[in-house]
């Protein structure tokens, strides 16, 4: 299955795949009028170290430890994506602290989000990857 | 306390209901130009800083951000323009000479563009590229006077080594120091998918890159930076860098503070060692000691690989290439004052040197009335800008072109012609590690590729329009060439008709 690789060594740290990431996910047009005087919670993010930065984003895992840990079933493996149906989710974040790379969190909604890999909104395919001016996110088969 | 206040060149023009406040420009501006307010949630801009190189404006992802050129001014003089004005300010502050990068940007005229390239109609049928085979493939090298024949009657092999060119250009010299490790990773790799050359400039060859040497030219400059019988041997053509266009006449300086890690071990000097290069070789004051350093590198790698020598374009340029041509150097390439630097000062950059088009002109036909003209093939450079500068360097007799300007351009670079800050923002004149890490050699190397091809295409179509199928047909053939706006005597230097003649 194609997922989303990070390579650190060209991230650059600029963290336009954070705001690609919001701006896909508000299905606005614009993204001046989609993010402006907004405080993003983007569902990939920059870890910086002193001379290093990557993204993390979710890597749908083969057995992932959120779906097991989901109590009422909102969060499901769809072709290998992990999905999170909103209305059932109940904000028990227990996803959220099951998560061992922290890419499950809490939406302005209630609901948790996390990255579905943009099939769900108008990107259609990540947009972070292909908002990324260096290369350091890749949406490839390995 | 002098006053010597200049407003900036540049403002930075920042739509702000465009602007998120993602700070990308911030982070991405090595110069520190932008800053985020936090108590009123707003971007700052220092301008005075900025040089113009464009990184904020390619990766604002509103695209709120444009610099623009400041409406500020000196009170109109023709004589006494603005930038002359500011350099005496300049000067009169600092005491010291002036630096500049990159090519001469001033209002001389360009040949290329007062050129204009022939077409087949009627009585001469051109050549569609698409459906028969074109051409572009040349060797670059001295060519043999004859044809022998051994006893028998076969073909003999006098031919001298030749380098192979997939097409008539190759990337020219830009030394690892005065840019990057992933620039030059770039170069390497694109020369080899293209099956043309680089260029290793004298700053040694870094042992990663030992690997393309099929496709690497090692250059051994005033300096003699890095230079040892490996690397030699680790190219497929040894370049004698006598003279440089964009500063012709004097040698180079490479700062202590760029002399560090690799650079150091890959130059053989110690970290933090200013590398000067002295203006002349001081082992060559004559065309005699030239031809002892061109056989001694023969000799020291076994006659297996040509010499070029390498001069930038001045008054005595075909004097000077006559002399060269029968020093046992196999291809001379020229440099034009256009050529670029990562720094020269500025005085030399913009009034020192010629036009290539005049200097390949004349070089060409002093060579031929000589009767030398295949001693040596003729490489010229300088400000090649396209296919079409291509096509016209080779109807003036060149045998392939050099680009470097070009090439970097396709790397990112936006000609801010400040290489000698040593803060490019494009990761190729920089040796910071968090700056060269936005160069990605993957992309670098593809983008090379693209261009080339490209200009590959284009000049199969100019070929074919003119009816010629294969580049040595087009070689110094100057009657597919028409000058516009020229005198007789830049005419007759050209070796040109005028259009409609
Ligand atoms: S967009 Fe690319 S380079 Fe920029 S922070 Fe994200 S991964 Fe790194
Ligand atoms: S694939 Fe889409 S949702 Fe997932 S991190 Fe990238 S931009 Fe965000
Ligand atoms: S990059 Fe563009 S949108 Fe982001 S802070 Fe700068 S000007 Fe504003
Ligand atoms: S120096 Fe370059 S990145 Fe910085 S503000 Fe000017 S144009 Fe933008």
């Amino acid at each position: 299955m194609k997922r989303v690789y990070v390579n650190e060594k060209w991230c650059l740290g600029c963290r336009l795949c954070e705001y690609n990431c919001a701006f896909a996910n508000t299905g606005e047009r614009n993204m001046a009028l989609a993010l402006r005087n907004l405080e993003i919670s983007p569902r990939i993010r920059i870890e910086e170290g002193s001379d290093i930065c990557f993204a993390v984003s979710c890597r749908h895992c083969e057995e992932p430890l959120c779906v097991k840990g989901c109590i009422t079933g909102a969060l499901s493996i769809e072709d290998g994506i992990i999905m999170v149906d909103e209305d059932k989710c109940v904000s028990c974040y227990t996803c959220i602290l099951s998560c061992p790379y922290g890419a499950v969190s809490p939406s302005e909604h209630g609901a948790v989000q996390k990255c579905e890999l943009c099939v769900k909104n108008r990107s259609g395919a990540p947009a972070c990857v292909a908002g990324c001016p260096n290369g350091a996110i890749v949406y490839e088969e390995r | 306390m002098p006053v010597d206040f200049m407003y900036p060149e540049y403002e930075i023009a920042r739509n702000d209901s465009r602007c998120i406040r993602c700070r990308v420009c911030e982070r991405q501006c090595a110069n520190e130009v932008h800053s985020y307010e936090e108590s009123g949630n707003f971007m700052l801009s220092d301008e005075s800083k900025c040089v113009n190189c464009h990184r904020c404006v390619s990766l604002c992802p509103t695209r709120a951000l444009k610099i623009v050129k400041s409406d500020h001014c000196f009170k109109e003089n023709a004589n006494w323009n603005q930038a002359a004005i500011k350099e005496i300010y300049k000067q009169s502050g600092s005491g010291g000479v002036l630096l500049s990068s990159m090519g001469n940007p001033e209002r001389y005229p360009v040949y290329w563009d007062k050129m204009l390239i022939n077409a087949s109609q009627v009585t001469n049928p051109s050549i569609d590229p698409l459906r028969e085979p074109m051409e572009t493939k040349v060797f670059l090298g001295k060519k043999p006077e004859r044809i022998e024949r051994g006893p028998d009657g076969s073909l003999r092999n006098n031919l001298t080594p030749q380098l192979e060119l997939a097409m008539p250009v190759m990337f020219s010299a830009m030394s690892y120091g005065s840019i990057s490790y992933n620039a030059h990773e770039s170069l390497a790799r694109a020369s080899r998918e293209l099956g043309i050359f680089y260029n290793t400039g004298e700053g040694g060859l870094h042992e990663d890159f030992y690997q393309y040497g099929e496709n690497t030219i090692v250059q051994v400059a005033s300096g003699r930076f890095g230079v040892h019988r490996e690397y030699l041997e680790a190219g497929a053509a040894i370049e004698i860098k006598m003279g440089q266009g964009a500063k012709p006449g004097i040698g180079g300086h490479l700062p202590g503070e760029k002399i560090v890690g690799d650079i150091s071990k890959t130059r053989m000097i110690p970290e933090g060692s200013d590398a000067i290069s002295p203006a002349p070789h001081h082992d060559i004051y004559s065309i005699e000691d030239l031809r002892q350093l061109v056989f001694s590198l023969k000799e020291a790698t076994q006659y297996k690989k040509p010499v070029i020598v390498k001069v930038a374009a001045v008054h005595n340029i075909a004097a000077i290439a006559s002399g060269i041509a029968r020093s046992g150097a196999d291809i001379i390439a020229i440099d034009g004052f256009r050529g670029g630097t990562g720094a020269a000062p500025t005085r030399i950059r913009d009034n020192v040197g010629i036009p290539i088009e005049l200097a390949l002109a004349s070089v060409d036909a002093r060579l031929r009335d000589e009767g030398i003209r295949n001693n040596v093939s003729l490489v010229a450079g300088g400000s090649i800008r396209n296919s079409a500068d291509v096509v016209k360097a080779i109807a003036l007799g060149a045998d392939a072109v050099y680009i470097a300007t070009g090439a970097l351009l396709a790397l990112g670079c936006h000609l801010c012609r400040s290489c000698q800050s040593g803060k490019c923002n494009w990761g190729i004149a920089t040796q910071r590690p968090e700056l060269v890490k936005r160069l990605n050699p993957d992309m670098g190397f593809r983008r090379l590729v693209n261009l080339l091809t490209a200009w590959n295409h284009e000049i199969k179509e100019l070929m074919g329009g003119m009816g010629i199928n294969s580049i040595e047909a087009l070689k110094g053939n100057r009657l597919m060439l028409r000058g516009t706006g020229l005198n007789e005597n830049e005419l007759g230097i050209l070796g040109i008709s005028h259009a409609g003649e």
